[in-house]
């Protein structure tokens, strides 16, 4: 489990390291500079001053060197400072972290909740009226973009019934808990519905899959209960592929909510990378991308642990699947 | 009985969540701006962008300004300096400041190189910063060290460049020794003062300085501000929130507290508008010209929407190395050649008038005593069949070698408004035997590179932003021409070389009298409207969505926000 977990540890630190070189290198090669963007809104911007402006924040340096000297100080904990937002990378990415962190734990716990018990009942009455209207339900969900969504959200429930707010995060007077609350209704209900549908497509044909299997049979004629049947044996073999799945989306935690926490200015780790990006800043787009690639390698790593848990027969140690 | 009651909480849930939502009645002394960009920086003097100028000027006044009506004056200063009320005088310049003329000369006027000036300004005398400090010439002394500082990251270093000395009288007055003189000497709009009791320490270092400005490290210090409100909190790419500021020596704002929340997405924008999370979208930095237009078909009976042409200027950059559009007469007939009032009434509605020079409509120096471009197919066909450019057999012109007359027009791909023009264009070029190609990239890429490093084969479509009588010296002087030699600095994108043009703007910086400017403004108009470095399209306009129940913002059409006059917002 140790030489595990130090091996997966090396693999992740050459991992983000070789992805700090080429995100670098790609936001590098982008043309235009943060200076173009200040010479498009301030006519009065001289050439000698723009000249001056590339010079003084380092832009008219080779990017090997400037990648070479952000690596040299992020190796002594300095990530660099935010061009866009006037701070240093970490002190703005923290509460971006946390409210990110609030926001896709939620809706993935609601995902997680809707999508494997509909997944669960759908591969319960396989081709039953109630399996064709979960699968209907879930290829809505699967084929509706996020973006679309979200703005019939905001415009049902803020626009024409308005019973809740269309933005994430309350700025007004109140801002306490139940307003902070009342803000996330409809960011949670837009992420969850979007990921939903996946995991009760994967959930039902996992489970189908697995009840057709010989120990489940062996199971019945020893005499097990069919709710011991379906949760004891059925459900936890059923959830190794699903967990990859959502190992997969584990990444996502820090990233995949680009384009909700933008439509409802939520200010969390998907809304600074769409930021960062539009804006030329180097330092805050390549920390909050590394971020995302680190929670992809935990989550996977975690998934790994978690095949261990459900099915014995996955061996650590080995690095393999053992029989 | 189950079901009933289930369907019972659920309407209880909804009663609940709807009463907690804040009505549009409510919090009248209140007001939720929604704008499309958050500020890089609270700093007066570092990044220059639209999003920080609407914010900061609620909490901060420059020593002048132009008006709503486009005349310069005082906001923190007392009086404008003038050489009629003795508080500007010109003066000798020492031979070692004295810069050689740029061009040879052909003889329109013999500018002045050997002349500065020396203006004297009082500051208001009540104005103190928000911790109680008074505004002090100390402010201006240090504003003016940093200013000139070049490593203090400060975007426009020209006008801190420009002065030479500052003499101080006493605590509210002092007199600046400029080295160039020029028309509009008397304003110092980019003199954006700092304040020294706070800012001193965080200068100790220069080039640490735009990392250690209070303004991004203690943005809510009251210190910082003296406008009539000051910000209160301050939370990077969500919102900023202001509240008036007891120190304010002007007429008191209206609003008790004032939020400028970021929404990226205009759809968003339009959502939260309408359930009234936001109440008014900034016209600077709100919805795009064509969303404005159908809101207001939709929404018109809640909201005032209101259209302000401005000094926005689109526009397509020819660019003049390329040997077809060397050609003046090819050049003319793609202006006859395209109905630009069609353009702007049937896309626009009229709301964006047509262009017929880089001066704006609105501008005292705009006149309309140059050559104009009315549609004129026919102008357009003998203008290129002077030029060699004959009717091929597809209709697309040819000249004598069997060249066709093709040329690839870009613009800024996703723009729905160029995009849309592009294609009009298009449609009208080639009534006359003009093919275009139309090749799009995305604005990183076009602005970045394209334009900025000339690299178009023909004709480029954006706008050029500029001020109320704004000499083009980047735009259209000869030695502005972006070049590999001077690392693509400079605007002149099209490369327009002309010696009287370069006169003229020379001239122009220089003349004090303004009827004798008027003259100079309407000769360099000419000459463009005659040589067409570029083909003038129309004047954009902001769209400005307020609700009903507000007053007195008024859209000002040039590039200093409604904000400066936030005093006179009030609910009705």
């Amino acid at each position: 489990m140790t030489r595990f977990a130090v091996t997966r540890a090396i693999e992740g630190l050459i991992v983000l390291l070789v992805m700090s070189f080429v995100v670098y290198g790609l936001i590098g090669l982008m043309p235009g500079d943060p200076i173009d963007l200040m010479i498009a809104s301030n006519p009065k911007l001289t050439s000698a001053d723009a000249q001056r402006l590339r010079a003084l924040y380092g832009l008219d340096r080779p990017i090997l060197e400037r990648y070479l000297n952000w690596l040299t100080a992020a190796l002594q904990g300095d990530f660099g400072y935010s061009r866009a937002f006037a701070r240093p990378v970490l002190e703005l990415i923290g509460p971006r972290l946390v409210n990110t962190l609030v926001l896709m734990v939620a809706s993935l716990t609601v995902a997680l909740i809707v999508g494997l018990a509909a997944g669960l009942y759908a591969a319960l009455h396989p081709r039953s009226l109630i399996d064709d209207l979960i699968g209907y339900l879930s290829f809505i969900s699967i084929s509706t973009p996020t973006f679309w969504l979200a703005l019939l959200l905001m415009m049902l429930f803020s626009v024409v019934l308005g019973v809740l707010p269309a933005s994430g995060m309350p700025v007004g007077a109140d801002t306490g808990l139940g307003e902070r609350l009342r803000h996330l209704i409809l960011p949670v209900a837009t992420l969850s519905l979007a990921s939903a549908g996946g995991y009760t497509r994967y959930m039902r044909a996992a489970m189908i899959e697995t009840l057709g299997q010989d120990f489940i049979r062996t199971a019945r004629a020893k005499g097990a209960s069919e709710m011991r049947v379906v949760l004891r044996h059925g459900l936890r073999n059923a959830l190794i592929p699903v967990i990859t799945v959502i190992a997969l989306d584990f990444g996502a935690l820090f990233s995949g909510a680009l384009i909700t926490e933008t439509m409802f200015a939520y200010p969390g780790m998907g809304k600074a990378i769409y930021d960062a990006i539009m804006a030329n800043d180097f330092n805050l787009a390549l920390v909050t991308l590394l971020f995302a690639t680190l929670t992809t390698l935990v989550g996977n790593f975690a998934a790994d642990l978690g095949y261990a848990w459900l099915d014995p027969r996955i061996s650590l140690a080995a690095g393999r699947a053992g029989t | 009985m189950r079901r009933l009651s289930i369907l019972v909480a659920l309407v209880a849930t909804g009663l609940m969540l709807a009463s907690a939502t804040p009505s549009l009645a409510q919090g009248k002394e209140d007001l939720v701006i929604g704008m499309s960009q958050f500020p890089a920086t609270m700093n007066p003097n570092i990044e220059a962008m639209a999003a920080k100028s609407f914010v900061l000027d609620m909490a901060h006044r420059p020593f002048t300004t132009f008006d709503t009506k486009w005349q310069l004056i005082c906001m923190l200063c007392v009086e404008l300096p003038t050489v009629e009320n003795g508080l500007a005088k010109l003066v000798d310049l020492p031979a070692d400041q004295i810069q050689a003329p740029k061009t040879a000369g052909t003889g329109v006027c013999t500018p002045v190189h050997d002349k500065g000036i020396t203006l004297t300004y009082t500051i208001q005398p009540q104005a103190t910063w928000g911790d109680g400090t008074p505004v002090t010439t100390d402010d201006v002394l240090f504003t003016w060290q940093v200013g000139q500082d070049e490593r203090s990251g400060v975007t426009n270093l020209e006008l801190y460049r420009r002065i030479t000395k500052i003499d101080v009288k006493d605590k509210k007055t002092f007199t600046m020794h400029v080295n160039k003189l020029t028309f509009d000497y008397a304003g110092i709009n980019d003199f954006l003062l700092l304040p020294a009791h706070i800012e001193r320490a965080n200068f100790a270092e220069p080039t640490e300085y735009k990392r250690r400005t209070a303004y991004d490290t203690d943005p809510t210090n009251p210190g910082l501000y003296f406008g009539p409100y000051r910000v209160t909190q301050f939370v990077p790419g969500s919102h900023i929130a202001l509240e008036q500021n007891p120190t304010w020596w002007g007429a008191k704002p209206h609003f008790k507290r004032i939020v400028v929340r970021v929404i990226e997405n205009t759809a968003a924008l339009e959502a939260n508008l309408l359930s009234g999370s936001i109440d008014y979208v900034a016209g600077e930095l709100g919805f795009q010209f064509d969303e404005a237009l159908a809101f207001q078909k939709r929404f018109g009976s809640r909201f005032d929407v209101i259209f302000k042409p401005g000094l926005v200027y689109e526009h397509i950059d020819l660019n003049l190395d390329n040997p077809i559009l060397a050609d003046k007469r090819v050049r003319q007939a793609l202006l006859f050649g395209a109905d630009r009032e069609a353009i702007s009434q049937q896309l626009f509605e009229g709301k964006q008038p047509v262009a017929h020079s880089f001066v704006s409509p609105l501008d005292w120096v705009a006149t309309d005593d140059i050559p104009r471009y009315a549609h004129d197919p026919a102008k357009a066909g003998a203008l290129l069949d002077a030029a060699g450019w004959k009717a091929g057999p597809d209709g697309i012109r040819v000249n004598a070698t069997g060249e066709r007359l093709t040329f690839e027009l870009m613009t800024t791909a996703g723009n729905r408004t160029r995009e849309l023009v592009e294609q009009v264009l298009q449609s009208q070029w080639r009534k006359v035997g003009i093919d275009i190609r139309i090749k799009n990239e995305p604005a990183r890429v076009f602005f970045g590179q394209t334009v900025r490093e000339r690299k178009y084969s023909a004709m480029a479509m954006f706008a050029w932003i500029s001020s109320p009588e704004n000499v083009p010296r980047s735009t259209l002087h000869s030695s502005e021409i972006p070049t590999a030699a001077n690392n693509f600095a400079g605007q002149n994108d099209t490369g327009f070389k002309n010696a009287l043009a370069d006169e003229l703007i020379d001239c122009i910086e220089v003349e004090f009298n303004r009827e004798k400017r008027r003259a100079l403004w309407q000769r360099i108009q000419a000459l463009y409207a005659e040589e067409l470095p570029v083909v003038p399209l129309y004047y954009r306009a902001d769209p400005f969505v307020f609700p009903k129940w507000l007053t007195g913002v008024e859209p000002t059409g040039h590039q200093y926000s409604t904000t400066l006059w936030i005093e006179n917002w009030k609910a009705r």
